[in-house]
Order: C-alpha cells, then sequence, then structure tokens
C-alpha cells in the first residue's frame, strides 16, 4: 500500500506531479475547444435553419462530414495533413521546416467535430423555440439582433443546456486521443508512468478515476447552470 | 382574352363588369442576398475541396489519359498504382476487422446489457448499486482509457491470471479489445434500454394486470416491443459511436481500417492512406445511417398517421 502512495506521491520519486500537469493540459484543451465549438455550432445551426437552400446544403455536408469521421481520423487528418499542406506551401518559397503544434492540431479537431454535433443541439433547440416568440418581438418593434439576444438566445441556452452538456462530457472524453499525437495529457502521462513502473493497472486505474473525477465535477457545474438558465420558469 | 367577354355587348353586366386582375410577373432570378453568397461561396468551396481530393488521389497513383493510342478508343487511361495494388488488399482486410470487431462487441454488448438493465432496474440495493456503478464507470471514462486498462493494465495481474488459465486471454489484444468494447457498449445499452423501458406508460403495466396477464408476459409481449421500438434510433446512433471508436484498437497493434492506414502511412509517407481511410469511414457511417432510417421508418410504420 505504501509503494502505491510512494507512486502517486508528488516529486521525484512520484508520478502525481506528471499526472497533475497531464490533467492541466487535458482541462485547457477541453477548455480551448469548447467556445470554438460553440461558436462554430452555433453558426452552423444559423445556416441550417436558413432559407437558402445552398447555405443549407454547404452546412449539412460540414455535420455529414465530421460526425462521420472517427475523431481519431479527423485528428490525424488536421494533424498530419496541416502539416504537409502547411510544408508543401511553405515550400513554394523556400526551404522551411514546420512542425504543426499537436495542442493547436488537437483543438481543432475536438472544435470541428464538437461543432458539427453542437449545431444539431442549437437546431433542435430552434425548432423547439415558437413562431409566435418571433412574431411577439417583431410587434415589439425589436430588430433581428434584438430579438436574437433579448428572445431568442436566453430561450435556446435552456433548451439546448442538456444536449450541450452532454456534448461536454463527450469532448472531456475525446480529449485523451490526443496522447496519441504526443499530446501530455492524463493518458500519455499514466502511459509513461506504467511503462517506467512497471504498474499499469494502477496508473489507468488513476487515469480513469480522474476522468470520472473531472466528469462529476462538470456534472455539479452542469446543474447550477441548468438552474440558472431556468431561473425564470415558475417552480412546480 | 383582355376584352370581358361576360354578358351581351354593350349590357349592363359588360359594363360593370371588374377586368381580371393581372397574373403576378413570371418568377425572375432569385436576389443576391448575402445568405445567398455566402451559401454559393462556401458550397463552391466544398466542390472545389472535393475535386481537389479527386485530383489528389488521381495525381497520387499517376492517372494520365494518353491521346493517340492504337487501340478502339484515340484516348486511353494510364496509371501506376503502387500505393492501391500495394496495400489494397490490406484495406480491405483492415475494413474487415473493424466490421468483425463492432458486430461481435455489439452483439456480445447486447447479450450483456440484457441482465445488467435487469439489475440496474431491480429494487435490489446492491445489485442496482453495482449496475449503476459499471454504467457510470464506463461512460464516465474515455474508451482509450478503458483499453489500455484492460489490455496493459492486465500485465499486473499476470501471475494470477496464469494461475487460473486465462493469461492467453489476455496476451491476445485483439481478446482485450472486444472484451473493452463490449464492456463499454454494454454499459450505454443499459442506458438505452432502461430509458425505454421506463418511458414507457405505467398504465400498459396495469391495463396487463387487470387482464390477469402475469407480470413476465406483460414484460415481454407488452412492454419490450413497445420500448424496443423507442430505443431503435439510439441503437442506430450506439453502432455508428462504435464504428467511430472503433478506430482507437489501432494504437494496441489492431490491423483494422485505421491500423492498415497507420501502417501504411508510416511505410510510404503517402497521405493518401488517410484520405482513402477517410473515404470508407464515411461511406460506412453514411450508408448505415440510411439503411437505419429506412429500417426504423419501416418497422414503425404502423404509428404514421
Amino acid at each position: 500500500m505504501n509503494e502505491i502512495f510512494t507512486l502517486l506521491s508528488f516529486g521525484d520519486m512520484g508520478w502525481g506531479d506528471e499526472i497533475a500537469l497531464g490533467v492541466v493540459m487535458t482541462v485547457s484543451l477541453a477548455l480551448a475547444s469548447l467556445p470554438i465549438g460553440l461558436l462554430l455550432g452555433f453558426l452552423l445551426a444559423l445556416a441550417k435553419k436558413s432559407e437558402e437552400p445552398s447555405l443549407r446544403a454547404a452546412a449539412n455536408i460540414y455535420t455529414t462530414i465530421f460526425r462521420g469521421l472517427p475523431e481519431l481520423l479527423t485528428l490525424f487528418l488536421v494533424y498530419y495533413g496541416g502539416q504537409i499542406l502547411i510544408q508543401q506551401v511553405l515550400a513554394l518559397f523556400g526551404e522551411f521546416y514546420f512542425e504543426v503544434n499537436a495542442f493547436l492540431a488537437g483543438m481543432i479537431a475536438l472544435s470541428l467535430v464538437f461543432s458539427s454535433y453542437a449545431s444539431e443541439a442549437f437546431l433542435s433547440a430552434f425548432r423547439a423555440i415558437n413562431k409566435g416568440q418571433y412574431e411577439g418581438a417583431n410587434a415589439l418593434g425589436l430588430g433581428y439582433v434584438q430579438t436574437m439576444r433579448l428572445v431568442i438566445l436566453p430561450q435556446l441556452v435552456r433548451l439546448s443546456l442538456p444536449a450541450l452538456s452532454n456534448l461536454w462530457l463527450i469532448l472531456l472524453k475525446e480529449t485523451s486521443l490526443v496522447s496519441i499525437i504526443g499530446l501530455a495529457d492524463i493518458i500519455r502521462y499514466s502511459n509513461m508512468a506504467a511503462r517506467t513502473t512497471k504498474e499499469p493497472f494502477l496508473f489507468f486505474a488513476v487515469a480513469c478515476a480522474i476522468y470520472l473525477v473531472l466528469a462529476i465535477i462538470s456534472s455539479g457545474g452542469i446543474s447550477r447552470l441548468d438552474a440558472w438558465a431556468k431561473r425564470g420558469e415558475t417552480p412546480r | 382574352m383582355s376584352d370581358v367577354s361576360i354578358g351581351a355587348p354593350g349590357s349592363y353586366v359588360q359594363s360593370q363588369t371588374i377586368q381580371a386582375k393581372a397574373p403576378p410577373p413570371s418568377p425572375t432570378s432569385r436576389p443576391w442576398t448575402p445568405t445567398r453568397i455566402v451559401g454559393t461561396t462556401w458550397l463552391t468551396l466544398w466542390i472545389a475541396g472535393g475535386l481537389g481530393i479527386v485530383w489528389f488521389l488521381l495525381n497520387s497513383n499517376s492517372v494520365a489519359l494518353v491521346f493517340g493510342g492504337d487501340g478502339l478508343l484515340p484516348v486511353s487511361l494510364t496509371h501506376n498504382a503502387k500505393f492501391l495494388t500495394k496495400y489494397g488488399e490490406k484495406f480491405v482486410s483492415g475494413f474487415i476487422i473493424t466490421l468483425k470487431l463492432v458486430g461481435l462487441s455489439m452483439l456480445l454488448g447486447v447479450l450483456l446489457s440484457i441482465p445488467m438493465t435487469f439489475m440496474r432496474m431491480s429494487k435490489n440495493r446492491i445489485l442496482g448499486g453495482i449496475a449503476y456503478g459499471y454504467v457510470y464507470f464506463f461512460r464516465g471514462t474515455p474508451l482509450l482509457a478503458q483499453v489500455f486498462l484492460i489490455y496493459y493494465g492486465a500485465g499486473t495481474f499476470r501471475v494470477p491470471l496464469q494461475s487460473v488459465d486465462l493469461w492467453w486471454f489476455f496476451r491476445d489484444a485483439w481478446n482485450c479489445a472486444v472484451l473493452a468494447f463490449t464492456l463499454n457498449t454494454a454499459a450505454y445499452q443499459v442506458e438505452i434500454l432502461r430509458g425505454s423501458i421506463e418511458n414507457i406508460a405505467k398504465g400498459q403495466w396495469e391495463a396487463a394486470a387487470a387482464l390477469g396477464l402475469p407480470k413476465w408476459v406483460t414484460f415481454w409481449k407488452i412492454i419490450l416491443p413497445q420500448a424496443l421500438i423507442v430505443s431503435l434510433r439510439p441503437y442506430g446512433n450506439e453502432i455508428i459511436l462504435m464504428i467511430k471508436g472503433s478506430a482507437i484498437v489501432a494504437i494496441i497493434t489492431i490491423y483494422d481500417l485505421m491500423g492498415e492506414t497507420r501502417r501504411a502511412f508510416s511505410r510510404t509517407y503517402d497521405f493518401q492512406a488517410y484520405v482513402w481511410a477517410a473515404i470508407a469511414y464515411l461511406v460506412m457511417v453514411e450508408a448505415l445511417r440510411r439503411a437505419w432510417d429506412r429500417i426504423e421508418a419501416r418497422l414503425t410504420r404502423h404509428l404514421k398517421r
């Protein structure tokens, strides 16, 4: 039992500090991808509900591609494909060596996947908002931006929150894939620790436990967010 | 038909009849609104990207048209598809491995999820708690961590596993992958089944009880058929998630579609490996999604109004 504590302790002997660094990396990657994914997803939802057929078709192609590809493959396409593409472009201007940042590649890939799912969540929330809300806003003389900001968005947040919080939990789990392209997240450090100490079960169990804790913390945050979003509803 | 032809010429009726309203002008071309410009540009970019990928694939296999041949046609197609002839077959075998992995673990997952669902829904605190913990663990942790936990983690218990003669099972990456995927999908399926069973109105149970049906007949003949129809869509989504998730077994040296892709790329540094894999996964997922929509429409046709 003491051995386990030594292995997990902070400092030279244990892997606690490394794993903590991995947690920071995982959380910051997820937090960095979230706003981009949300923004892209919202714009995609607007495109999908527009009356312009070409815009709808283009947005649907985006969703089909990034929902159909495995997340790992998307990550590789962004990481290796981006590297090759940038190197080709740079080669036109002379000899350069360029390495794509793994964090950036992970962030882009995760945002692409997140946004395509989030757009569906936003779209179904848009559909759940009664047409009368738009008409009412129109009758009050509100413009498009004001209608969106004051009338539609508050309801949209409330309606899409359950689906989006589910997507956040999925995003948190998907960050584990970036360990494969060498980013030092929880799984990466657990892997290193497992190889060095020959205690694979311990370290992967710790990794799983950390993900569970992150999920529990997120659930707590989400339920507070949910209560905030529903503050306008009458208590039943 | 411009003149009014109702009534006798010069009569009261004719003089008082109002000229019919002219038809609306024929639809002119739609105006170029900003949304239309954005949409058309975006769509054009997609088409250009698609053509670019086709060009890239043709170019990397040196496909070319040669004019002035002495064959039947004055045009012939030449190619040097070294990559495809070398790795094409491996891609197909990787594709089959992916299908096998997903099919096998879905099947085993269904078998495992049924007793787990009963445990999850039972009134027994201990059984319910075990099932709850199981579902929470496998839904709350990344699939990659689960695969590593089983495949590498088994190494910690090598001696005890050898003593009960189970080491051969955990030594093989394929077995570990199937085990991890089965446990993972079963956890999700428990939630799908539980959700759909609990969704069935209580009145169904009560009506069946009023008819004097025993509980298991009620469950088997009344509740489950309705629950399965509700759970069709989540089951389809789960299969798609499994196909996409199965790509990670490439990391533990299983040569599924993704594994073959990685191997081909690491040997040739030819990016078309990933492009072919992307096409294969997209076609697989999209075909399954559409087929599932058809199946669902067929199975729920009695519910349509």
